[in-house]
């Protein structure tokens, strides 16, 4: 079934009844040439890129829930490449390519919104910072305009410029960057990998994973053993715990991010707007509501839920930066699962496990990393050796210390990120 | 979330910073070797359920302390001077 303009009217004026479920509902086979671990947006996108550009079509994803019920759909769907370090950079500049022909390519509505990220500063230091990066975007062919103050007040004339404790000094406008709809980027990459044969297992949970001889073999799961060539593990949240079942321990604490989103209010911010005094950051959703959020809680946490500390940094950022969303009731609040990683940046590495093969350690930005971590993943696991754009996200960095990409710059360790 | 401080009694989880997993507590020897830092500095169980870590209690006493605390839950089950926790071991 294709999606089109011509269809919908069609089916608009037939009653809506020719309208065939997006995917079928596989029961597992008990043989695959690679068998994905996780139905979130990362592993959805690994099988649609290993059938459509590797032409492996012989996989299932097995997902011990219901595809796309983990941080595909716990996020606040931003969208960006504004990345300033050699790894990242080419990686987020080739998710964002991705992104903006993903419709076309997915025929799918992910509702993908360019609507621009600007990013503000509040101190010369920061401006500085800020027009390096830029500098670093433009040199990867990205986009970036350094805004200031005026610059900012024509874009955002909301915010309040005329507070003194963190004067606006300027912003760093990503004009390409935006958000996008994040259930359906799950759904549109499960249809696309659906249609291309792969077979998509829900209720499906990995117990086990085979090993004989240095040489994974298939898993075992909660509908029985499937026998498997490779074996791929997309399991950011679980990471550790699928790991272990391979006996090995990863570089990775499980954090919780904390997410807000107000009731539904008439069109008033426009972009994606984040604070550089306080981490936080905000859009408007099509619906209308104001999503936002801030810094992780800061202890390890596997319980989708905060506490009310960081809630409460959270307003307090908001209000001031834009005290106009004083009355907006927050509706609810949410909270993902991060891998958390000791420099901040995503592994998509091989194991020392033959045919095993590693993609966690999202931290906070594993939405905008979708399309190119299905990509490049996909790559390593087809061709056995990584995409260009991936080649520095490896699992032995941190052990060996080269190719660190500590974007922040406060230290490759845990709990500093 | 609260923590109860050996020193100071019940206080809100704002007075103390997470300081990681209580691996912290177990240095390897300078000379132990790559593998044996690599799994002190970056490795770890990452559980989901009872772990051992460390609060520092910087808006209170100033202690480090080992804590046992359930992630799933977010339960603590018990607070210890983290100098005694690591005295039991020596």
């Amino acid at each position: 079934m294709r999606f089109s303009a011509l269809r919908i009217l069609k089916e608009g004026l037939t009653g809506n009844k020719g309208w065939t479920p997006h995917w079928r509902d596989a029961s597992p086979k008990p043989e695959y040439d690679v068998v994905i671990i996780g139905g979130g947006g990362h592993g959805l996108s690994t099988a649609y890129y290993l059938a459509k550009e590797h032409g492996i079509t012989n996989v299932a994803v097995l997902e011990k829930g219901y595809l796309g019920g983990g941080n595909i759909g716990r996020n606040t769907t931003i969208v960006r490449a504004n990345y300033g370090l050699h790894g990242n950079s080419e990686f987020y500049s080739l998710s964002l390519k991705l992104w903006e022909g993903l419709e076309q390519d997915l025929n799918y509505n992910v509702m993908m919104s360019q609507r621009g990220v600007i990013n503000l500063c509040h101190s010369d230091g920061q401006r500085d910072a800020f027009a390096r990066r830029g500098n670093a975007m433009r040199n990867q062919g990205d986009d970036a305009i350094l805004l200031d103050r005026e610059g900012v007040r024509r874009e955002l004339p909301y915010l309040d410029f005329e507070q003194t404790r963190f004067p606006i000094y300027g912003g760093l406008y990503h004009k390409r960057g935006g958000s996008a709809r994040h259930d359906a980027v799950a759904w549109g990459y499960a249809r696309g990998a659906d249609q291309r044969g792969v077979d998509l297992i829900q209720n499906c949970e990995v117990i086990g994973i085979d090993i004989e001889n240095g040489k994974v073999t298939g898993v075992q799961t909660s509908r029985g053993p499937i026998r498997a060539k490779k074996v791929a593990m997309v399991t950011a949240g679980r990471s550790s715990q699928v790991a272990a079942m391979a006996g090995m321990r990863l570089p990775i604490e499980s954090h919780i991010l904390q997410a807000f989103v107000t009731e539904g209010l008439k069109p008033m911010i426009d972009h994606v707007v984040t604070f550089g005094m306080g981490h936080f950051y905000i859009s408007q959703s099509d619906k209308g509501g104001l999503v936002f959020g801030g810094d992780l809680d800061f202890y390890a946490s596997y319980a989708a839920r905060g506490n009310l500390p960081m809630a409460e940094h959270v307003m307090e950022a908001g209000m001031t930066l834009m005290p106009a969303i004083a009355k907006a009731k927050v509706l609810r609040s949410w909270g993902g699962i991060m891998d958390m990683s000791p420099d901040g940046s995503p592994i998509i590495d091989k194991t020392h496990i033959d045919g095993l093969y590693v993609n966690c350690g999202w931290c906070y930005g594993g939405f905008k990393a979708v399309p190119a971590s299905g990509f490049t993943f996909s790559h390593l696991i087809a061709q056995d050796r990584p995409h260009e754009a991936a080649a520095r996200h490896r699992l032995d960095r941190f052990r060996t210390g080269r190719g660190l990409m500590d974007e922040e710059g406060t230290g490759a360790q845990h709990n500093l990120h | 979330m609260r923590l109860t401080c050996p020193i100071c009694g019940d206080r809100d989880h704002r007075e103390f910073f997470y300081q990681g997993a209580a691996v912290m507590l177990d240095r390897p020897a300078p000379e132990a070797g790559e593998a044996a830092w690599d799994d002190y500095l970056n490795l770890r169980e990452n559980p989901a359920g009872d772990t051992r870590e460390l609060w520092f209690h910087g808006g209170g006493c100033g202690a480090w302390l080992e804590v046992t605390r359930n992630t799933v839950t977010h339960a603590v089950s018990d607070v210890a001077l983290a100098r005694d926790a690591k005295g039991a071991k020596a």
